[in-house]
């Protein structure tokens, strides 16, 4: 048998695609457990839900565009997508909402621009911008959180898993009321009349530091993100970015504790979606910019325009919407951030690229 | 081009050149109105009968109008065949006028109306003329139908919803509700269900285009290889 030679070093790296989809789902299994423990079944019925939908979805558009099946299944991609929408949208959401979003992030977002790493847009948050657009109500009812009713008696968690189940696919068979509550995000942005204290005070949504039990996700997403950086699944530049341009903003326009408050940095950092944007979103490889100085520029565009929606726009949050605004610019910050090539000349930089490098 | 068969005209106007699939012209009405049948049905007419009328008028001077002054003149006719159309609608279906409303005075600026009069009815007689602007108008109206109702069978769930706007009392309950108790979605109302569900009729046209196009040329390589076998090496036989 002929030997292929192999030339040295024999790196035994994590670079396969199935082994880093591995770990970025392990890394988001703190942040799952917080999310089960404090709001019940619906997160694990969300991944369920749309792993099944994803794998089904992706398994017939490969057939259809006679793509090898397994091959492509295996490797975990789709999966990873489904597990980040579904930890995105509301726990306890319909079936039909989850297969929606779904079925538009795999044949939308990723097959129509011909597969894995081929996709301009993510295509989790481009199911969950979909979903978000056309259904207002059920993506706005969050389910309030174990706990709660120690605050307030009249609302009252959704714990059990047949309570569950039945929410997710017999919607509209239980009482609508005491279930779901406004976000922290919300009840800041809508609150005109209290300062902060007296909010903190009446309002069981907000917490010590952002949102109650928000936070403590939130924290579970910064662990696993943490993980997945001494992994080195991905640079420390897009998530940095991220967090540095809104941690930034949210202290320049910062005004106070009073009642027309846009919310202090820390809010804003462990607040909403932050957390699990800066780790498990801005960092996919294919959507964003491509050099280390270009996901630094990406990272801190997503920060700002996630500050900039939240305060100023009508949507209660905006990593997603940040995120498929920045996806569009990544091409252009690639063209203005191309490092140099080392033994080479600076790289020229700018649209002008092509022309300027025939001379 | 002036001795192209009726025939020809058809198809082009509805297929081959088709406005909304093809040439892309007209877009913003398309995009526009086209979130229920309704709305796509009114506006497709009204640019039909604007198309039909401006070609018309269009070829009946063309022989007066200089090259230097037609783009004016012909704006000048389509503007008065707009007008024209907006004040009957205005007269007789004032709900869907009101509904449609920035998109009927619109029409004067579609650029399928001067497109058409500038390339075929300032060149060609008048009858030819009407039969281009009626076959160009009802594939475009054909279009707006189509994505008009795909958008409101989608995004509401129902198909032919107040059509007494146009009709009057008669279609007053045309409704189907093909969907009961449906979940509006609203991303297929709003604007970007548009773009998205022209892309995939553009598409599908593409797609029928190239099976046709594949079989035919099956046809016409069958009996290619029973023919001589003569060795060339550059060039072509002409």
């Amino acid at each position: 048998m002929a030997m292929a030679p192999i030339s040295p070093p024999h790196a035994m790296g994590s670079n396969r695609t199935r082994t880093i989809m591995l770990q970025v789902l392990g890394a988001t299994l703190p942040g799952v457990a917080l999310l089960t423990w404090f709001f019940g079944w619906g997160t694990l019925i969300n991944i369920l839900l749309a792993s099944c939908f994803a794998l089904v979805i992706e398994a017939l558009i490969l057939h259809l565009r006679k793509r090898p099946v397994m091959f492509f299944l295996n490797d975990g991609s789709a999966l990873v997508t489904a597990w980040l929408l579904a930890l995105a949208l509301p726990p306890y959401s319909p079936w039909w909402l989850v297969l929606v979003a779904t079925g538009f992030a795999m044949v939308f977002g990723k097959h129509l621009y011909g597969g894995l790493g081929q996709n301009p847009f993510n295509p989790a948050m481009l199911g969950y911008a979909v979903v978000l657009v056309s259904f207002p109500v059920e993506m706005t009812s969050w389910p309030v959180w174990r706990g709660i009713e120690e605050l307030q008696p009249a609302l009252t968690p959704t714990l059990g898993l047949l309570e569950g189940l039945q929410r997710v696919f017999i919607p509209g068979s239980l009482p609508a009321d005491g279930w779901a509550t406004a976000t922290a995000l919300d009840v800041v942005r809508n609150n005109s009349a209290l300062t902060m204290a007296e909010l903190r005070a009446t309002e069981p949504a907000l917490g010590g530091m952002a949102g109650r039990a928000w936070e403590w996700v939130s924290l579970a997403w910064l662990a696993g993100g943490l993980f997945l950086l001494y992994k080195r699944i991905y640079s420390w530049h897009a998530p940095v970015g991220m967090l540095g341009a809104l941690a930034l903003m949210s202290l320049l326009f910062w005004n106070g504790d009073g009642s027309a408050s846009n919310g202090s940095p820390l809010f804003h950092l462990l607040g909403g979606a932050t957390m699990l944007g800066a780790f498990f979103i801005v960092t996919d490889p294919v959507s964003s910019a491509t050099s280390p100085r270009g996901r630094l520029v990406f990272g801190a565009g997503v920060g700002v325009l996630v500050y900039v929606i939240r305060v100023w726009g009508n949507y209660p949050d905006a990593v997603a919407f940040a995120v498929l605004l920045m996806n569009l610019c990544a091409p252009t910050i690639d063209y203005y951030t191309a490092p140099r090539t080392y033994g080479h000349a600076r790289a020229t930089r700018g649209m002008g690229k092509g022309q300027s490098e025939r001379h | 081009m002036a001795d192209k068969r009726y025939s020809e005209l058809a198809a082009d106007g509805l297929w081959h050149n088709n406005a909304g699939l093809v040439q892309l012209l007209g877009l913003c009405p398309l995009l526009g109105v086209s979130s229920s049948t309704v709305n796509a049905l009114g506006l497709g007419i009204a640019t039909i009968l604007v198309l039909v009328c401006s070609n018309v008028s269009v070829s009946l001077i063309r022989s007066a109008v200089t090259d230097a002054i037609r783009l004016p003149a012909f704006v000048m006719i389509i503007a008065a065949v707009t007008t024209c159309i907006e004040l009957l609608m205005q007269a007789y279906t004032y709900e869907l006028f009101l509904i449609l409303g920035i998109f009927i005075p619109l029409i004067v600026t579609n650029c399928i109306i001067l497109g058409r009069a500038d390339a075929f009815a300032a060149k060609n007689p008048v009858l030819p003329s009407a039969v281009d602007g009626f076959m160009m108008g009802a594939g475009f109206a054909l279009v707006l139908l189509v994505l008009g109702m795909l958008r409101e069978l989608v995004g509401q769930g129902t198909l032919f919803a107040n059509m007494h706007l146009l009709l009057g009392p008669i279609a007053a309950n045309w409704t189907w509700v093909v969907f009961p108790d449906y979940k509006e979605v609203l991303f297929v109302i709003l604007p970007p269900g548009a773009f998205l569900f022209m892309g995939l009729l553009i598409a599908l046209k593409n797609v029928i285009d190239n099976q046709i196009k594949a079989r035919q040329a099956q046809r016409l390589e069958a009996p290619a290889a029973a023919g001589s076998k003569r060795v060339r090496v550059t060039g072509t036989i002409s």
